[in-house]
C-alpha cells in the first residue's frame, strides 16, 4: 500500500506555501510609491551634481564674450549666459550648491531643534526664557529673518546656511519640545526614572530614538524649504556669493533679458523645481511610512 | 476665566515677543559691518569729525544704553535714517507700501476664495479626483518656489498671450481693471503655497467635523449638501482654516519681496532687495520690524477672534 504522495507532510509546503509578506525593492515600490519616486528623482540630481565634471561640462566660471546669451544648440545644451557661460555646466555644478545647502541647514537645525527642545522640555526653568526667545523668532516671516542674517554675513555660502538654519530652528524647537513633553509622561520614562537613571541617560537611550521618526521627516521638510530659500536669496542678491554658481544666480544672472532668453531663467527653475518635489516626496512619503500621526509638516 | 482677562492676557503676552524680536533686530544693525559715522562724515573727514558725529549719533555708548535708546524711538514711530539716502525709514516704507499692501490684499482674497471651497470639496468627496488634485496640487505648491511659478506665469500669460502685462503696477487710481489687470499675475504665482497650505488645512478640519453626529443628522433629515457643508460643517471647522490663513500671512510676507522683484512691483519688496544691495542697514531692519510687528498684532487679531468664533473656548 502506499499512501498518497500529495497528503505526506514534507510535501505541504509546496502546495501552501505560508503566507509571507512580499519582501524585495519591488515590494517596497508597491507599497510606498511616493518614497520610491522621490528617490530615484533625487538619486539622478545627486549622481548629476556628484558627476558633473565627467558629465561633458566645462568650467561653469569660463567667461567667453564671443559666445554672448547663444540658445540652447548642440555645443551648449542648455544655452549660454550674457557672460558666455555654459548654462548646462552652471545648471550641473548650480545643484551642488543646492543640495549642500538643502543638507548642512536640515542638520544644522535638527541638531539645534533637538537640543534647544530636549532642554526645554526637562528643564521648566529654561524653557520659559527658551520658548519665547523661540516664540520673538517666529514672528519674523522666515524669508525675512534669512535676508537680514545673511546680509549681515554677506559673501559666504557657510552665512547663507546658518542665516537659514536659525531661520528654522524655532519650528523644530517647538515640535521636539512638545513630543519631549508627551514622552516624559510615558511609563517607560517613569521605570527609568523609578529604576534610578540618571537624566541625560534617559533622554540618550528613552527620548531620543523616541524622536528619530519625527526628526527623520521633519529634516527632510526643512531640506526642502533651505532649498528654496537658499535660491531665493542668491535670486535677490542676498545669498551664495555671486561667483559661486546656484540656481538662484543664475536665475538672477538671467533676469535682465529673461523675456527675450526666458531659458535662462525657466531652466534653473525647473531644476531647483524638481530637486524640492524629489525632496519633499521623500519627506511625505517617509511620513507616511515612519511616522503616521504626524499629520502635518510644520 | 472671562473673556476680558483672557484678552488682557492674550494682550500681555504679546510684550515679550515684541521684545526679543526688538532686540534681536537691534543686534543686527549693532553688529553690522561698516561705521554710520563715517559714512554721514564722508571721505574728506577728519579721525575727529568722525568722533564728534559719533558722539553726536550716541553711538560711542554701550550695547543696553544704545539699546533703550533706539527701543524709545521706535516706540514713537521713529525707524531712524537710510544710510543711503539719508530720508526717514519710515517714509520710505509709507511711500512704497501701497502697492505692497495691493499685492498682498488680492492675494489673500484670491487664495482664500480659492483654497477653502477646494479643501471643502476634496473633504466632501474624499479620494475622488477633486481631493486627488486638491493634494497633488498642495504638494506642487509646496515644491515650485514663488519666483518660479511668477517667470513660468509671466511668460505663458504675458510674454507668449499676451493678456496681461509682463511687469509692472498701476496705482489704484488709475482705475479699478488697470490695478488688478497687473496685480493677477503676481498674486497668482504669491499665492500658490499659501492656497496649498489653506487647501490641506481646511480638507483635514472637514474630514474631522464631517464625521460627527450633528452633520449626519442634518443629512438625515434631509438637508442638501450644500448647506451641510458650507453652514454646518465649515462654521465648526474655522478654527483651524483661520490660524493657518493667520500663520500663512508669514508665507506672503516673505514671499512678495521675491513677487515684487520678478514682476518689478515698486512696494517694500523692492526697497528691501535695494538696500540689501546698497548695505542700508538701517532699512533692512525697519522694513523687517515693521512686518514683525505686522504679523504679530494679526495673529494677536486672529487669536481674539477665536472666542467669537467659537464660544465653547475657554481659557
Amino acid at each position: 500500500m502506499s499512501a498518497n504522495p500529495t497528503l505526506v507532510p514534507s510535501a505541504l509546503p509546496e502546495l501552501f506555501p505560508p503566507l509571507r509578506p512580499q519582501r524585495g525593492w519591488i515590494a517596497f515600490v508597491r507599497r510606498h510609491p511616493m518614497v520610491a519616486l522621490g528617490a530615484a528623482l533625487l538619486t539622478m540630481i545627486v549622481l548629476l551634481a556628484a558627476l558633473a565634471p565627467w558629465l561633458g561640462t566645462v568650467d561653469p566660471t569660463r567667461i567667453s564674450p564671443i559666445a554672448r546669451g547663444r540658445v540652447p544648440s548642440a555645443a551648449h545644451w542648455f544655452g549660454t549666459d550674457m557672460l558666455g557661460r555654459d548654462l548646462y555646466s552652471r545648471v550641473l555644478y548650480g545643484a551642488r550648491v543646492s543640495l549642500t545647502v538643502g543638507l548642512a541647514v536640515a542638520v544644522l537645525a535638527s541638531v539645534l531643534g533637538l537640543v534647544i527642545g530636549t532642554l526645554s522640555g526637562f528643564l521648566r526653568r529654561l524653557d520659559g526664557v527658551l520658548m519665547r526667545v523661540m516664540d520673538g523668532l517666529m514672528s519674523i516671516p522666515p524669508i525675512l529673518l534669512a535676508i537680514a542674517l545673511a546680509a549681515l554675513w554677506r559673501g559666504s555660502l557657510g552665512g547663507v546656511i546658518v542665516a537659514i538654519a536659525v531661520a528654522e530652528v524655532p519650528r523644530v524647537a517647538r515640535l521636539v519640545r512638545g513630543v519631549v513633553l508627551t514622552l516624559r509622561e510615558q511609563p517607560f520614562v517613569d521605570a527609568a526614572v523609578a529604576a534610578g537613571t540618571c537624566t541625560p541617560m534617559i533622554i540618550w537611550r528613552h527620548i531620543l530614538p523616541n524622536l528619530a521618526a519625527t526628526m527623520t521627516v521633519q529634516a527632510t521638510y526643512i531640506c526642502a524649504s533651505a532649498m528654496i530659500i537658499e535660491a531665493i536669496l542668491s535670486f535677490i542678491g542676498a545669498g551664495t556669493p555671486p561667483t559661486i554658481p546656484s540656481w538662484g544666480n543664475i536665475m538672477a544672472d538671467g533676469r535682465a533679458i529673461w523675456q527675450v532668453k526666458p531659458h535662462m531663467v525657466l531652466i534653473p527653475a525647473v531644476f531647483l523645481s524638481l530637486s524640492v518635489l524629489a525632496v519633499n516626496l521623500l519627506g511625505d512619503g517617509m511620513r507616511d511610512w515612519l511616522d503616521p500621526q504626524q499629520p502635518q509638516r510644520i | 476665566m472671562n473673556r476680558g482677562a483672557y484678552v488682557l492676557r492674550r494682550l500681555a503676552a504679546t510684550l515679550p515677543v515684541m521684545a526679543v524680536v526688538a532686540l534681536f533686530l537691534f543686534s543686527l544693525l549693532y553688529l553690522a559691518p561698516g561705521d554710520p559715522a563715517a559714512l554721514i562724515a564722508g571721505d574728506n573727514a577728519t579721525t575727529e569729525e568722525i568722533a564728534c558725529i559719533r558722539a553726536s549719533l550716541g553711538l560711542d555708548r554701550g550695547f543696553a544704553a544704545r539699546f533703550v535708546d533706539w527701543s524709545g524711538r521706535v516706540l514713537q514711530g521713529d525707524l531712524g535714517q537710510s544710510i543711503f539716502t539719508a530720508l526717514p525709514v519710515t517714509t520710505m516704507i509709507a511711500q512704497r507700501i501701497g502697492p505692497t499692501l495691493s499685492l498682498m490684499a488680492v492675494t489673500l482674497l484670491l487664495s482664500v476664495g480659492l483654497a477653502v471651497p477646494l479643501g471643502v470639496l476634496a473633504a466632501w468627496r474624499s479620494g475622488g479626483w477633486v481631493d486627488q488634485l486638491v493634494m497633488a496640487a498642495a504638494v506642487l505648491g509646496f515644491s515650485v518656489p514663488v519666483f518660479v511659478v511668477g517667470y513660468a506665469l509671466a511668460w505663458l500669460f504675458a510674454v507668449q498671450l499676451e493678456w496681461l502685462p509682463v511687469q509692472g503696477y498701476a496705482p489704484l487710481a488709475e482705475g479699478l481693471w488697470p490695478w488688478l489687470r497687473h496685480l493677477l499675475l503676481p498674486a497668482v504665482a504669491l499665492g500658490g503655497v499659501y492656497v496649498a497650505v489653506i487647501a490641506r488645512t481646511t480638507r483635514a478640519a472637514m474630514l474631522e467635523v464631517l464625521r460627527q453626529d450633528y452633520v449626519r443628522t442634518a443629512r438625515a433629515k434631509g438637508l442638501a449638501p450644500a448647506p451641510i457643508l458650507f453652514i454646518h460643517a465649515l462654521k465648526n471647522a474655522a478654527v483651524p482654516i483661520v490660524t493657518v490663513i493667520g500663520i500663512g500671512i508669514a508665507l506672503l510676507i516673505g514671499g512678495a519681496v521675491v513677487t515684487e522683484s520678478v514682476f518689478v512691483i515698486p512696494g517694500v519688496g523692492r526697497l528691501t532687495v535695494d538696500a540689501i544691495q546698497r548695505r542700508d542697514y538701517p532699512v533692512i531692519q525697519g522694513v523687517v520690524l515693521m512686518f514683525s510687528a505686522v504679523y504679530v498684532l494679526i495673529n494677536l487679531g486672529i487669536d481674539l477672534l477665536y472666542t467669537l468664533l467659537d464660544p465653547r473656548i475657554r481659557y
